[in-house]
């Protein structure tokens, strides 16, 4: 089901666990459908991505996905960073099935939520970078399901 | 090697070695169709007779209320497509559960486009039909009730005996979907009511492709398949009869020793509850906790997903399922899950594991070993577990 590289970075994911004081954190996704990432990032004086960890809750492909993003921004600086969109993700992986391509996508979005958050930090502009949708579901109004 | 601990049960078993050695010549020597008059076909007859009654004997049912088909989901759609054109004078109105196989479900969907209604009842959280719910729900024009026997995910066992008596005194037909039960709990057709019960091969060490629709004598029921007098001329198709045949020795096999087997089963998946549910925190047992089939157990890890767990217990060789989305192809986890109440993440976060009679305690003592490492590690990485704990501080 799934490439070499991705059971690689499933298995031996780079870049778990938190920063503390992280100039910027993002969290996508919802609980609701399975998947939701987390990214820190620790940004120094010139812009550039000194660190970068994640947290993900979600499948083999969501672990992945996570892995791989942050290491394709690591050491990158945020105009650079803006650039890992999904399918460089997919594409670092060896590809995905088609059903978990939204992992992908899921990644460039947490990756976008966490330069947001240290643009917002910060009081700049990155260009080209949007407001994340903020979709975060607490799971506390659960309705019943409608057949 | 590392051995495999396959605890995937309810999805298929092993074709047992004696049924693998029962079928064999009926693909080489006898292979004659039964439907021939020579003598070579005369063998192959003889088999599907035989079949026919060890499986009618098991239900105590008489053996022309037996009609192969080619499995547990064909036996489904016909008994409701069948029962609900045969009916629909009477009246438009089908009862069944929100617990179904999707053999099912998806039945009723079909058919609620082509003018029938459907009452789909709620479950407790337990997942057992209420039966006052069920007579609530009955209609003048009720035609047909389909309740499953077992659930196929949490395994909880419906009150089928209660139900049969009420479909009989209103005289709506009652149809079982007993996949997962024939051959791991004691059915008897009259005793429970029952008009119509679908089962399969390969659930209780038979091979696949093979089941049955067990019919009531005297109900009308259109054929299923046309094109030959088969099966009473209920389902053409020259007979499978290596299937069959094999069906037939798994059943013989499955009822000889079902005492003691599903009492060896029962005991070790009560150790497997107790001892995951003591040992692993923010965990639940689904489904009740003794009225279950008894080789399943069905666990929700809070903080996890089931993908990721399944993957990783996949490397240790361990085999189960789950009922998070990424398993199901959708976006929504386990339909049944959701029915016993639990909020989406929860659901996303279950594992069952069904037993067969080759699992042994020290199986299952690194089954908990292995499940305590890699949800330790799964929620390591979790944002929720990382939430939860910064509230819980």
């Amino acid at each position: 089901m799934y490439s070499e590289k991705v059971m690689d970075h499933f298995q031996n994911p780079r870049n778990v666990g938190e920063i503390e004081n992280a100039s910027g954190v993002g969290t996508v996704g919802n609980a609701k459908c399975g998947d939701i990432m987390r990214i820190y990032l620790d940004i120094d004086e010139n812009q550039v991505i000194q660190d970068c960890k994640f947290k993900t809750f979600g499948c083999g492909a969501a672990v992945a996905t996570s892995s791989m993003a942050t290491e394709l921004v690591k050491g990158k600086t945020i105009r650079e960073a803006m650039e890992v969109t999904n399918k460089a993700v997919m594409e670092a992986l060896d590809g995905l099935p088609p059903v978990k391509v939204h992992c992908s996508l899921l990644a460039e979005e947490a990756i976008h939520a966490a330069l947001w958050d240290y643009a917002e930090k910060n009081g700049i502009k990155i260009e080209g970078l949007e407001k994340p949708k903020s979709d975060i579901h607490e799971g506390e109004e659960e309705e019943e399901e409608v057949y | 090697m590392k051995r495999l601990i396959y605890m995937d049960n309810a999805a298929t078993t092993k074709t047992a070695p004696e049924v693998v050695e029962a079928m064999l010549p009926y693909f080489s020597e006898h292979f004659g169709n039964p439907s021939s008059v020579y003598g070579l076909a005369a063998e192959s007859k003889k088999a599907v007779t035989e079949a026919r009654e060890t499986i009618a004997k098991a239900l105590g049912a008489a053996t022309e209320e037996i009609y192969f088909t080619a499995g547990g989901s064909e036996a489904d759609n016909w008994a409701l497509k069948a029962a609900a054109e045969s009916y629909r004078n009477k009246g438009k109105h089908i009862i069944t559960t929100k617990i179904e196989h999707h053999a099912i479900l998806h039945t009723c969907e079909w058919l609620e486009k082509n003018g029938f209604e459907v009452t789909y009842l709620n479950v407790d959280e337990n997942g057992v039909v209420k039966p006052d719910e069920l007579q609530r729900a009955i209609r003048p024009d009720t035609v047909l009730i389909s309740v499953m026997f077992a659930n196929n995910e949490i395994g909880t066992l419906q009150p089928i005996r209660e139900i049969g008596e009420l479909a009989r005194e209103k005289g709506i037909l009652f149809h079982t979907d007993a996949v997962q039960a024939f051959g791991h709990i004691p059915i008897d057709v009259d005793e429970y009511h029952i008009d119509m019960l679908s089962a399969s091969g390969h659930k209780l060490n038979g091979p696949k492709g093979i089941g049955f629709l067990y019919i009531r004598k005297g109900l009308k029921l259109r054929s299923f398949i046309h094109g030959g007098a088969q099966e009473r001329k209920r389902r053409a198709g020259t007979e499978n009869v290596p299937g069959i045949v094999g069906f037939g020795k798994a059943v013989e096999r499955a009822f000889a020793n079902m005492d003691s087997r599903t009492e060896q089963e029962r005991d070790l998946r009560d150790y497997l509850i107790e001892r995951v549910l003591k040992e692993i925190p923010y965990t639940r047992l689904n489904g009740h906790r003794t009225n279950r089939l008894p080789n399943n157990a069905n666990f929700s890890f809070q903080f996890i997903e089931g993908e990721s767990l399944l993957i990783m217990l996949d490397m240790e060789g361990i085999c189960g399922s789950s009922g998070s989305a990424c398993t199901s192809g959708s976006l929504d986890p386990s339909h049944v899950l959701l029915a016993i109440g639990l909020p989406h993440e929860i659901a996303h976060g279950s594992l069952r594991l069904t037993l067969n009679e080759e699992i042994t305690k020290e199986d299952l003592d690194f089954v908990v070993e292995q499940l305590k490492r890699i949800i330790e590690r799964l929620r390591s990485m979790s944002p929720l577990y990382e939430d939860f704990m910064r509230k819980a501080k």
